[in-house]
C-alpha cells in the first residue's frame, strides 16, 4: 500500500459512549487474552469482564447495546487507556469496530499505539465530551464526523466541536505515513551515522 | 521548554532526523523484549520481508507467562508453552541474545537489564512493556512501547516519537524508619494524580533520591508510568557508577574511564530549565497503602479512607466504582483491613533489597492462618543471591511459599491468581480491577515490608509497629 492509500482525513460513524475516568488497559482487555500470539481474535475481547458475567451473560455494556450496533466512534472521558503498553487494547477496540476515539485525555502509550494503527485520537473539553456522550445516548443514530485535517468534530445536523490532537500525529494520519517503518527505513544511512557517534554503541 | 536537562541531552544525541510528519526519528540504544508483546512484531517484520537491523542491540528474556512453581517444560498451560516456543524460534531465527532458563539469567525484563549491566546512563531504552521506565534510574530515557513500535525497533532500531516536557519532581530530606522508596513514589502519585504526568518525563531529584540505592531508584522510576509519566529518571552519580562496575555488559578496562566521561556529561546541568517543578518533603511521607482501583487512590497507613463528599463528576463516579469494587467504606480506617493473600515480587519490588526488608519483618514470625503468602524473586540471579543469604529459609519458616522468578501475580498471566473476591497485600504496581487474575479480586499496593507485616497480622498493619 502507498501512503496515498493510508491517508486518514475524515472518519464518519455513530458514537458509542463508555463513561468514567482512568479506564485502564486491564479493563479494556484482561491480561489472560494476551496469551494469544496473534492479534487476530482480539475483536472478541474488548471490555470483556465489564460486558459479560458468569457463563457469558451480557451485563448490558454499551458495546452490546443494540442501539450502538455498528458504532465506530468511541466516546470516553479522562486518562483513557492508562496502565499497560499492551497494543492488544487498541487492537481489540479496532477489531471490534472502533475507527476513532474522542475523549478528555489519553494515556500517552495508548494514544501512540492508536496512531500506529491509524486510529485518530482527539481530545475535547470535559463539557464537550459529556455532551457528545449524552448525544450518543439520546440519539444514537447521529453521525459524527472526525475531521482529522481540521481537528474538529462535525455533529450531523448540528454543531461543530473544536478538538485537539498533537500536530505530528495529525500529520502522520493525513499524510498516510502513520505506518512508520517505511519512513524510518529510508533513513538507514543516517541511522548508522548516529549510532556510530554514540559512545556506547561504538564501544567507548 | 526544558533546556539543559538529561532528557534534552540524551534525546538530542539520539535524533536521526526530523520526519516529514514533524515527528522525530530517534535511535534506540537498548531494546528489550519478552514473550508477550514480541511474537506479533516478529511476524510483522517477516511479513514485510525485513530482518532485525541491529540484532546485538536487542535482548530477550521470558517473564510474564512463566509459572513460578516449576519452570519445567513443557508448561502445563498450552498457550504459555506456545508463547515460549514462539520467542525461542524468533530469537534463533533473527539472532537475538536470549536470557532463558538455561542461561541462569532469566527474570523480569526490568530486573535482568540492570543486573546484566545492559542498562547504562545516556542510553535510550525501549521495551514492549510500560514499566520500562524502571531503567530511567540509571539516567537513561526509557519508555514502554506497543507491539507495532516493537516492529519498528526490530526493523530499524528507531522510533517515530514526539518530544515530551520535563517536570522536576524534587524530594528532600531523610525518610523516616519504615518508609521506603515504594512509599515515596506512591506519595508522589497520590499528590500529582494518575493523569498528572501525561506529556511529561519526570526527573526525580533532591537529597532523598541522592541518598537512595540503585534498587530504590528503580522502584521509584518503575512507577513513574502509574503517574502518567511515560519516562522517569534520576541523574547518574557515583551510586550509579558503583552499581555498574563489574557487571557482565558494563564497560571494563580502559573503556571504563571513557564511559564515565560520557555518563557524567549527560546529567542535567545545574542551571537546567524545566517545564514544571514540584517539591516535597521526605519527612511528610508515611507508609502508603492504596485502597482503590488506581495507584493514586491511596492513604497513609494511619489515615482513614476518604469520604465521597470530596469528589464530583466523573471523579465521583470513579470513587464510587472503587469503593464498590473494593467493598470498603468511605471514612473507614486503612489499618486493620483484612487480607487473604500476600504477594512479594514484581519489577517494582522483586529485587534483593526488597526481599531483605520483607525478611526482616517476617523473621521469627508466622503468616496468619487466613493468609496464603508467597515470594517471587525478580530473577534467577536475585533468587540465587537471596538463597545464599538464607532469606528463603526465613520466608519458608514464616510460612511463605518460595517461588521461581517471573512477573507472577503482578498481572496474573501465569497460574498465580487471586480467587473470587480475595483481597491481596501486594508489592506490585497496579491495583486495577481484574489485574491479579480474578474479576472480583482486590489489590492493596504497599511496600514489601508492609506486605510482610500484613501477611503476619492477617490485616493491613503499620510496619513501624512491627519494626519498633
Amino acid at each position: 500500500m502507498t501512503a496515498q492509500d493510508l491517508k486518514i482525513l475524515q472518519i464518519t460513524g455513530t458514537g458509542v459512549p463508555v463513561t468514567g475516568n482512568d479506564i485502564d488497559t486491564d479493563r479494556i482487555i484482561p491480561a489472560r487474552y494476551l496469551k494469544e500470539i496473534t492479534f487476530s481474535n482480539m475483536g472478541k475481547y474488548p471490555f470483556y469482564d465489564e460486558r459479560f458475567g458468569e457463563g457469558g451473560v451480557s451485563k448490558g455494556h454499551p458495546f452490546d447495546d443494540p442501539k450502538y450496533k455498528g458504532a465506530s466512534v468511541l466516546l470516553v472521558n479522562q486518562n483513557f487507556g492508562c496502565g499497560s503498553s499492551r497494543e492488544h487494547a487498541p487492537q481489540s477496540l479496532m477489531r471490534w469496530g472502533v475507527k476513532a476515539i474522542v475523549g478528555e485525555s489519553f494515556a500517552e502509550i495508548f494514544a501512540g499505539n492508536c496512531t500506529m494503527l491509524g486510529i485518530p485520537v482527539m481530545t475535547v473539553t470535559p463539557a464537550d465530551a459529556a455532551r457528545l456522550q449524552a448525544l450518543a445516548k439520546d440519539k444514537p443514530s447521529t453521525k459524527l464526523t472526525m475531521d482529522v485535517e481540521k481537528t474538529r468534530i462535525l455533529v450531523e445536523g448540528g454543531e461543530t466541536i473544536k478538538a485537539q490532537m498533537p500536530e505530528p500525529k495529525r500529520q502522520a494520519l493525513i499524510a498516510g505515513t502513520w505506518d512508520s517503518t517505511g519512513l524510518l527505513l529510508a533513513n538507514a544511512a543516517k541511522t548508522a551515522a548516529v549510532a556510530q557517534k554514540l559512545p556506547y554503541v561504538s564501544g567507548f | 521548554m526544558a533546556k539543559g536537562t538529561l532528557y534534552n541531552k540524551v534525546w538530542d544525541a539520539h535524533v536521526v532526523d526530523k520526519l516529514p510528519t514533524g515527528q522525530t526519528q530517534l535511535f534506540i540504544g537498548l531494546h528489550l523484549i519478552h514473550e508477550v508483546t514480541s511474537p506479533q512484531a516478529f511476524d510483522m517484520v517477516a511479513e514485510k520481508g525485513l530482518k532485525v537491523a541491529y540484532p546485538h542491540r536487542t535482548f530477550a528474556t521470558v517473564d510474564h507467562i512463566v509459572p513460578t512453581q516449576s519452570q519445567a517444560r513443557p508448561f502445563a498451560d498450552a498457550e504459555a508453552e506456545a508463547m515460549m516456543k514462539a520467542i525461542e524460534k524468533n530469537v534463533a531465527n533473527f539472532g537475538v541474545p536470549f536470557f532463558d532458563f538455561k542461561s541462569g539469567n532469566q527474570g523480569v525484563v526490568h530486573i535482568v537489564g540492570p543486573e546484566q549491566g545492559l542498562t547504562q546512563p545516556g542510553m535510550t531504552v525501549a521495551c514492549g512493556d510500560s514499566h520500562t521506565s524502571t531503567h530511567g534510574a540509571f539516567g537513561s530515557l526509557a519508555f514502554g512501547i506497543g507491539t507495532t513500535q516493537v516492529r519498528d525497533v526490530l526493523a530499524t532500531q528507531c522510533l517515530a516519537l514526539d518530544p515530551m516536557k520535563v517536570r522536576r519532581v524534587e524530594v528532600n530530606g531523610k525518610l523516616r524508619p519504615g518508609v521506603y522508596a515504594k512509599d515515596v513514589i506512591l506519595y508522589i502519585i497520590q499528590k500529582l494524580g494518575v493523569e498528572g504526568g501525561i506529556g511529561y518525563a519526570y526527573e526525580f531529584a533532591g537529597t532523598t533520591f541522592d541518598g537512595m540505592t540503585m534498587e530504590e531508584r528503580m522502584t521509584v522510576c518503575n512507577m513513574a508510568i502509574e503517574g502518567g509519566a511515560r519516562i522517569g529518571y534520576v541523574n547518574p552519580d557515583q551510586t550509579t557508577f558503583d552499581y555498574l562496575k563489574g557487571r557482565p555488559y558494563a564497560p571494563a578496562g580502559d573503556k571504563w574511564e571513557k564511559a564515565l566521561q560520557y555518563w557524567k556529561s549527560v546529567a542535567s546541568d545545574k542551571d537546567a530549565r524545566y517545564d514544571d517543578q514540584v517539591v516535597f518533603k521526605a519527612g511528610d511521607i508515611e507508609p502508603i497503602v492504596t485502597w482503590g482501583i488506581n495507584p493514586a487512590q491511596s492513604v497513609g497507613v494511619t489515615q482513614s479512607l476518604p469520604s465521597l463528599s470530596g469528589f464530583t463528576g466523573n471523579a465521583l463516579q470513579s470513587a464510587e466504582l472503587a469503593f464498590k469494587h473494593m467493598d470498603l467504606k468511605p471514612g473507614a480506617p486503612m489499618a486493620g483491613t483484612p487480607i487473604n493473600v500476600a504477594f512479594i515480587g514484581s519489577c517494582t519490588n522483586g529485587r534483593l533489597s526488597d526481599l531483605r526488608e520483607a525478611a526482616k519483618v517476617a523473621k521469627g514470625k508466622h503468616v496468619a492462618a487466613s493468609v496464603r503468602a508467597f515470594v517471587v524473586p525478580g530473577s534467577m540471579k536475585v533468587k540465587a543471591a537471596a538463597e545464599k543469604e538464607g532469606l528463603h529459609e526465613v520466608f519458608k519458616a514464616a510460612g511463605f511459599d518460595w517461588r521461581e522468578a517471573g512477573c507472577s501475580m503482578c498481572l496474573a498471566m501465569n497460574p498465580d491468581k487471586l480467587k473470587g473476591p480475595e483481597i491481596s497485600a501486594s508489592s506490585s504496581n497496579r491495583n486495577f480491577i481484574g489485574r491479579q487474575g480474578s474479576k472480583t479480586g482486590r489489590t492493596l499496593l504497599m511496600s514489601p515490608a508492609m506486605v510482610a507485616a500484613a501477611a503476619i497480622a492477617g490485616k493491613v498493619t503499620d510496619v513501624r509497629e512491627v519494626l519498633a
